[in-house]
């Protein structure tokens, strides 16, 4: 099994996700330039918070033109595994692997801090080692992660339980007052509708040790693990 | 040929961004606002004079790039030098 983190002009995370899945997961990874075509070999595709091309026009709308995203969007079509996280998250969105779009957050304030998300799916390949319902501390840190549908496409979102994580309270009370950024619904990560490929928002490679405040983080990616190495042997 | 492409949020969808500066100005005593929408304003110089590929090709890099169709409205406007 192999993982792969994209690198962007621009991309801030990509070491630490690399670290994660070298040093914690003790996985096989490698570094995939943003202009490298080949993801041959990868099982799984990460794409990292960070400010690619400097945030400039809309979060991640200059990243997804990159030549890496066309054969993300293959690998993604035959039903590989892709994460991202924070701007991976925007990044996907703005190259419609996701649905929906990100504003800014309704503060107008960049907010790093420790959030807790509820997992609301965890019949995914990225939460099946979570409890139905478990609350994970993991940290979040952007200026746009108020995330946007229009009613039809969030009906469609829970239709097909394709929310995956809310942003929530310690004890899991989901209300607005514990809704970081203007997040419609408290959404926090979704799946496609194939449920292979995971967008969230807060940084689990943030939260994979207890030196870090918190591991919960680690729960996504072993969920990851245990999927690659069990559905695909 | 210059084009004046203008983004604007759609109707419906919040503007923080606009709400900020729309307490900020009545803060300063403009007490008469309705709505206060933030936007881009792009210019892009094209090195021909053909306004119907202008046009479309406009068109084109706004649906593809400049604006994100689900939150976002744009229009513009051709001129001479």
């Amino acid at each position: 099994m192999k993982f792969g983190v994209v690198v962007f002009p621009g991309s801030n995370c990509d070491q630490d996700c690399f670290y994660v899945v070298k040093d914690v997961l003790k996985k096989p990874v490698k570094y995939v330039w943003h202009k490298d075509a080949n993801l041959s070999g990868l099982d799984c595709v990460i794409l990292p918070g960070g400010f690619s091309y400097g945030d400039y026009l809309r979060t991640g709308a200059v990243a997804r033109f990159s030549p890496v995203m066309k054969h993300i969007a293959d690998f993604a079509g035959k039903g590989g595994t892709v994460i991202g996280i924070c701007n991976g998250f925007q990044i996907l969105l703005e190259a419609g692997l996701l649905p929906g779009v990100m504003l800014r957050n309704r503060g107008l304030h960049f907010i790093c801090k420790h959030v807790y998300v509820k997992t609301d799916n965890n019949r995914t390949r990225f939460t099946s080692l979570c409890n139905a319902g478990q609350i994970l501390k993991i940290p979040i840190a952007h200026n746009e992660g108020n995330y946007y549908i229009d009613p039809a496409g969030l009906e469609e979102l829970r239709d097909n339980e394709q929310v995956v994580f809310r942003y929530c309270s310690a004890r899991g009370e989901i209300s607005d007052r514990y809704n970081p950024n203007g997040a419609l619904d408290n959404i926090a990560g979704i799946i496609n509708k194939k449920g292979n490929v995971l967008g969230i928002m807060p940084h689990p490679e943030r939260s994979s040790e207890d030196s870090l405040g918190s591991r919960d983080g680690h729960l996504i990616f072993k969920s990851m693990v245990n999927w690659l190495e069990t559905k695909r042997l | 040929m210059i084009v004046e492409i203008y983004i604007a949020l759609k109707k419906g969808v919040a503007d923080p961004q606009g709400l900020t500066v729309k307490h900020a100005l009545e803060s300063l005593g403009y007490k008469d606002l309705a709505d206060v929408r933030m936007g881009k304003l792009v210019v892009i110089k094209l090195n021909y004079k053909d306004k119907k590929r202008a046009e479309r090709e406009v068109n084109e890099m706004c649906k593809k790039l400049l604006s994100n169709p689900i939150i976002e409205d744009y229009r513009f406007k051709l001129s001479g030098e």
